[in-house]
């Protein structure tokens, strides 16, 4: 029934119809003087969908199965609407103290989220390709927002051949995909995989990986990220590295799950490459760095590598875990965040790690939060980080990938080094004139509630705040 | 007779000389959002092969929306290519290089 496919969509329209009328309204009244409010109200609605998606707990398929509505999507859309509301409050002071709030932030931003929701619930690959392009488009023209600064510019430029070139791959596995299956659905592709793959579909799978490889930033295919995490202004920086990243991994999963489950030991292999690659790259390649951005850029990929670990795994345990794993990533992220957006000097922002020396002694609180989530990004117990590379590790031992889960607590030890250094340079550096801004009010609760979700999450109470199971459910959705 | 393979192989080239381009091209960002564009249009040969050779129509539909999307990635690609060329006054692919990644 039309009306009832319709139904399942509406979050997404609601979102969509927001982005156009907001930009209508905002190119033919006050434009960028109502960018603040624009700002307040997109991050209101975000919340607001994110509730009303939680309400829901159905397993339906609309269009002819080309678009779900199941919890795994659900907990990726909750995921990603949250952190996107987060990155948007934080970025406002920030932006606007630099003149940099336009209106069309809010609404790109917008935009992209619609392309994300439809990511995650794709049944088909034209759903697929639709929600990625609608997503990397928007975030193509947010990461050189910045129109007057060459680095910014250059980010986007960047930013947008790798992310056209990483379209195409994934578009010409699509096609091998679609030829060799007879089919662009995803239960289609699942049924033709059930006697066997076709050379064709191999290539067909290959292509489209790394298509997606690109996307979450794995090694060997992450060459974009540091340039554009660095070059970007920080607000898009914090949003690139929470919300694009749950949706890309979520669709890895989707793909690989609800299209490919019948051909677990084909691509697992890959999967289990990309994540070695991508943790010892990014824990090796961030020792180096002198930026915080870059070095954010270098955690991220080493993230995304452990998140693979759960994917590689290939069962609902491993998939579980990789849906903990990246809600704890964001969590961190975004406090992570909400910190590098306050590292300013004399009113200027700075990103150099080298000013953060003796930085406990000027400003206690924000010293403490830093450390809090250096600790939990290492993965140091109690801290939630530990929790994350606890579930994917033990996905990947139980799914007999015990070289993949030594490799991990190998490269986790290696990665430890950096952040433990910036913990050093706050606590114990030689006394020189770094930072010395104050951390604006959302900024500061935003840190605040974060290191308190990260440093009291174990507390047997808690439990995690019940992900465990939730995640549980969602990948049971997913894998059967 | 001209049959399936040798529509794949056509699209195949394509695909791999748009590859080529991207990499081995040195002078122009514009040649690089032609060899983008080459790609995209060799996997629209594929599909429109694989259409007519499995009889099914989704191939083709999937080429209008891939041509749709592809027009929309051109035009905000010479977008950032114009506010990239106000900042630096060349878009010479050795050029863009402020950022070493």
């Amino acid at each position: 029934m039309i009306s009832a496919d319709i139904q399942t969509v509406m979050p997404e329209i609601v979102l969509a119809v927001y982005a156009m009328l907001a930009l209508l309204a905002a190119v033919y009244t006050t434009k960028d003087k109502m960018a603040p409010l624009l700002t307040w109200i997109t991050s209101g609605l975000f919340v607001l969908l994110a509730f009303w998606i939680s309400a829901d707990d159905s397993t339906v398929s609309a269009f002819d199965g080309m678009y779900h509505n199941d919890g795994f999507a659900r907990f990726a859309k909750i995921a990603i609407l949250l952190s996107a509301a987060a990155v948007l409050l934080m970025s406002q002071g920030y932006m606007q103290r630099r003149g940099l709030l336009r209106f069309e932030y809010p609404i790109l931003i917008a935009l992209s989220v619609v392309g994300m929701m439809v990511m995650v619930s794709a049944g088909d690959l034209m759903a697929l390709y639709m929600g990625l392009e609608l997503q990397s488009l928007s975030l193509y023209v947010v990461a050189s927002l910045r129109r007057d600064s060459l680095k910014s510019t250059e980010a986007g430029l960047k930013y947008f051949v790798l992310g056209a070139l990483s379209s195409g791959l994934l578009l010409y596995g699509a096609s091998l995909t679609y030829g060799f299956a007879g089919t662009t659905l995803f239960f289609g592709i699942m049924a033709a995989t059930a006697d066997g793959v076709s050379l064709g579909l191999l290539f067909g799978v290959v292509f489209m990986l790394a298509g997606f490889a690109f996307k979450i930033s794995a090694a060997p295919f992450h060459m974009w990220t540091p340039d554009v995490y660095e070059g970007s202004p920080t607000p898009v920086t914090a949003f690139f590295a929470t919300a694009p990243k749950v949706a890309a991994m979520a669709l890895f999963a989707r793909v690989v799950h609800d299209a490919f489950g019948g051909i677990v030991g084909e691509w697992q292999e890959i999967v289990a490459f990309l994540s070695v690659i991508s943790m010892f790259l990014g824990a090796i390649a961030a020792i180096g760095q002198r930026d915080i951005k870059r070095l954010m850029a270098y955690s991220s990929i080493a993230h995304m590598g452990f998140a693979l670990m759960g994917l590689a795994a290939g069962t609902v345990f491993g998939v579980q875990a990789m849906l903990i794993y990246m809600a704890i990533y964001v969590t961190m992220n975004v406090g992570t965040f909400a910190f590098i957006l306050s590292m300013e000097k004399d009113g200027r922002p700075v990103t150099d790690i080298q000013s953060l020396k003796s930085l406990s002694k000027k400003q206690p609180v924000m010293a403490l939060v830093l450390l809090i989530m250096m600790f939990s990004l290492a993965g140091v117990p109690p801290m939630l980080g530990f929790f994350g590379k606890f579930y994917v590790l033990r996905a990947a031992y139980d799914a007999g990938l015990g070289w993949l889960a030594i490799m991990g607590v190998v490269a986790s030890v290696i990665g430890a080094f950096y952040y433990l250094r910036i913990v050093y340079y706050v606590y114990f550096g030689e006394d020189t004139d770094g930072l010395n801004g104050k951390m604006p009010g959302v900024l500061w609760g935003v840190a605040v509630v974060t290191s308190a979700i990260v440093l009291l999450a174990w507390v047997p109470g808690i439990n995690l705040f019940g992900i465990e199971t939730i995640a549980e459910a969602a990948a049971q959705t997913l894998v059967n | 007779m001209i049959g399936l393979e040798h529509y794949l192989a056509v699209a195949a080239a394509l695909f791999v000389i748009g590859i080529f381009g991207l990499f081995l091209n040195r002078k122009n960002v514009i040649i690089l959002l032609m060899s983008i564009e080459l790609m995209l249009l060799a996997v629209n040969i594929n599909f429109v092969a694989f259409s007519s050779f499995l009889n099914d129509m989704v191939g083709q539909v999937f080429t209008l929306f891939v041509l749709t999307v592809a027009a929309s990635e051109a035009a905000i690609g010479l977008a950032i290519l114009v506010c990239f060329f106000r900042n630096r006054g060349t878009i010479d692919v050795e050029d863009v290089n402020v950022m070493k990644g």
